[in-house]
């Protein structure tokens, strides 16, 4: 599958015709009294790679598991393909799933490892010898066919997963935190070839993960759940620059937060006042809310420029002290106190290797945004 | 590092603590002297003497037979109890299977040879089966008390088992039975050779129960050794000892070195 037919430039989501491939209805897992997760619903499309993204006991795991057959669903239907789930077990079900922990059996080699499923499904020695060497060379383990688990990195071991769970050309794949026991460099790597081998086969991924970070990079859709529900489902760039409440705002990188009450509402802009700051806030877009209702400004911190003097232009500007300055290589993180003793994080990138005349803890300045930087989020 | 002179004391007066009496045994099996406590001259006599004694060769011949098959049956049973305890969750009757499986270890021996005993007895007044006691009913009862011992050290190796690679096996398309057979079974490998040696010399060793479920003709070793030395330690009962001795370490050598190489692979 080329770029241009993949699910990611294809957006099957926003095509009211597209049947969905996974189906999951209202479901809900209980464990005794504990409700794992809650009354989830939640369409995916073929050749999606759709990450679950929440923090840990938000029951993404738990659905992933229902996905795969380990649970069963306590109320509600998991349709794969049309096809209604309830009651299959695992092995009867045309899914894989690589777990966080690889699960490598120890006693076999790798090739024995990945034929595992196939010899399973009592395919032809020979067919099974050839799609085992395809598969090696697709995650790029030639040669360390005969190696058992304890010889090989964990790097490897994580491909030899991989490879173990797509030998069986799976219509739906589930990945538990498929790289959270790499460490940085590598995982950036291997995220960039997970997307590729993804395209490459087409094959549906859902992938569980804590990192938002992870998610952004991998998927066409994410879905962030917290407390058993999914509360926002988007591409990485709606659910970033658009997220619907102060959770996911808080979640998906920084934000800052003025709490406030709608005091103009216009079809074109709204107009916030906000015991944060000292004046009102401009947005320049109209949302769906009443004069007097409560509601929050999210505002990202790359989205904020701050100066010695900013330019009147600009929507909205605030008098500000800088309390310290963070240097994090690539930018910088102004950490700011407006005159009512809200703080506010401000990040600029660094262009130049050296700057004389950079601003410095404790001097005074401006901060400012245009109308339409910010969200409001209601909930 | 350099150690102490009282450290090095300590150690060796342990060593000869437990090491001294296995040693003078072995000593005096080679003992020329008919009395056992006299020196007289190096000789291989008793082994020899050993080899021409039929109740010995027979009670050997017994135990062994006994060992390997209570042994095996123990172990089978100890997988299958220490599985349903590890895996099956909440189940009616699971704090007696788990009573149960325990007991034995705790119980005084004379008190389960007394009611295997019993049991027997009741069996073949009623069934007809075991008709009279010898090697089936010593089988059974070192069966019973061994399947404990292997149940013991087959639960704390099924209790660390990564149960995400039985999934694994299932999710590729694996029968739960065949789960059981491909991915359970070799990971509990170490578990299963310890448990099955572990059984196999209590067996070898057991005195007081074989004692109570034996019946004519069916002699274990320990048994003949006791009767032997309550006329008067021989010199040749010291020769088998050692040779017990002797292969007894074999066995458990053999087992630390395959355990050790289990162990560098699944580390």
């Amino acid at each position: 599958m080329t770029e241009a037919t993949s699910a990611r430039a294809l957006k099957p989501w926003e095509d009211p015709n597209a049947k969905p491939f996974l189906q999951i209805r209202n479901v809900t897992k209980k464990f005794g009294a504990f409700t794992a997760v809650n009354d989830v619903s939640l369409d995916i499309y073929q050749g999606e790679l759709f990450c679950l993204l929440g923090g840990s006991g938000c029951g993404k795991s738990t659905l992933l598991r229902m996905l795969a057959g380990f649970e069963m669903p306590t109320s509600g239907q998991i349709l794969i393909d049309g096809e209604d789930m309830s009651g299959v077990p695992p092995h009867k079900r045309d899914t894989n799933m690589m777990f966080q922990s690889y699960a490598l059996f120890p006693h076999m080699s790798v090739e024995k490892n990945i034929a595992y499923g196939l010899k399973r499904d009592g395919v032809p020695r020979a067919e099974i010898a050839t799609r085992v060497t395809e598969m090696l060379s697709l995650v790029q383990l030639d040669g360390l066919a005969a190696r058992k688990p304890h010889q090989l990195s964990g790097g490897q071991r994580q491909r030899v997963a991989l490879a173990r769970s797509l030998i069986k050309r799976p219509k739906l794949l589930m990945l538990d935190e498929p790289l959270g026991a790499l460490d940085k460099k590598l995982r950036e790597e291997t995220q960039r070839e997970l997307i590729k081998i993804q395209e490459t086969l087409g094959v549906t991924f859902v992938v569980v993960t804590h990192d938002q970070e992870e998610a952004m990079t991998l998927s066409s859709r994410l879905g962030v759940m917290t407390a058993g529900q999914i509360v926002q489902i988007g591409t990485p760039h709606d659910v970033y620059e658009y997220p619907n409440t102060r959770f996911v705002a808080d979640f998906i990188g920084s934000v800052n937060i003025f709490e406030g009450k709608i005091a103009e509402d216009a079809d074109d802009h709204v107009v916030i006042h906000s015991g944060d700051t000292d004046s009102d806030i401009l947005v320049s877009h109209g949302i769906s809310g009443v004069k007097g209702q409560s509601v929050a400004v999210a505002l990202r911190p790359e989205k904020i420029a701050i100066e010695r003097a900013l330019p009147e232009s600009l929507a909205n500007r605030l008098a500000a002290t800088v309390d310290d300055v963070s240097y994090m290589g690539n930018l910088s993180v102004f950490h700011v106190t407006l005159p009512t003793g809200k703080q506010v994080k401000v990040s600029q990138t660094n262009r130049r290797r050296s700057d004389d005349d950079a601003i410095r803890a404790g001097e005074a300045v401006q901060i400012g945004w245009d109308g339409a930087a910010s969200v409001v989020v209601t909930a | 590092m350099r150690r102490s002179f009282s450290l090095r004391m300590t150690a060796f007066l342990g060593f000869v603590f437990l090491y001294a009496p296995i040693l003078s045994l072995i000593i005096f099996s080679f003992n020329a002297s008919k009395l056992v406590t006299v020196w007289g001259g190096f000789s291989t006599k008793w082994y020899a003497a050993l080899l021409q004694d039929q109740q010995i060769l027979d009670a050997a011949w017994v135990s062994l037979k006994v060992a390997l098959m209570s042994a095996t049956i123990a172990t089978v049973i100890g997988t299958l109890a220490s599985y349903a305890l590890a895996r099956f969750g909440r189940f009616p009757a699971r704090m007696m299977l788990s009573g149960a499986v325990t007991a034995p270890l705790v119980m005084p021996e004379v008190i389960i040879g007394l009611s295997l005993l019993l049991l027997f007895v009741a069996l073949e007044s009623l069934v007809g089966w075991p008709a009279g006691r010898g090697v089936d009913t010593i089988v059974i009862a070192h069966a019973t008390f061994g399947a404990a011992y292997a149940t013991v050290v087959l639960g704390s190796r099924m209790g660390s088992l990564d149960r995400s690679i039985e999934e694994a096996a299932q999710d590729l398309g694996a029968r739960p039975i065949r789960v059981f057979f491909d991915v359970t079974l070799p990971a509990l490998a170490p578990a299963l050779i310890s448990a099955w040696l572990l059984v196999f010399t209590i067996s070898l060793d057991d005195l007081v129960v074989a004692s109570f479920v034996t019946g004519p003709g069916a002699s274990t070793l320990p048994m003949v050794i006791f009767s032997k030395v309550r006329l008067g330690v021989s010199p040749e009962v010291n020769a088998l000892a050692t040779l017990i001795i002797v292969s007894i370490s074999a066995v458990i050598l053999v087992a630390a070195w395959q355990m050790q190489k289990s162990e560098a692979q699944s580390h």
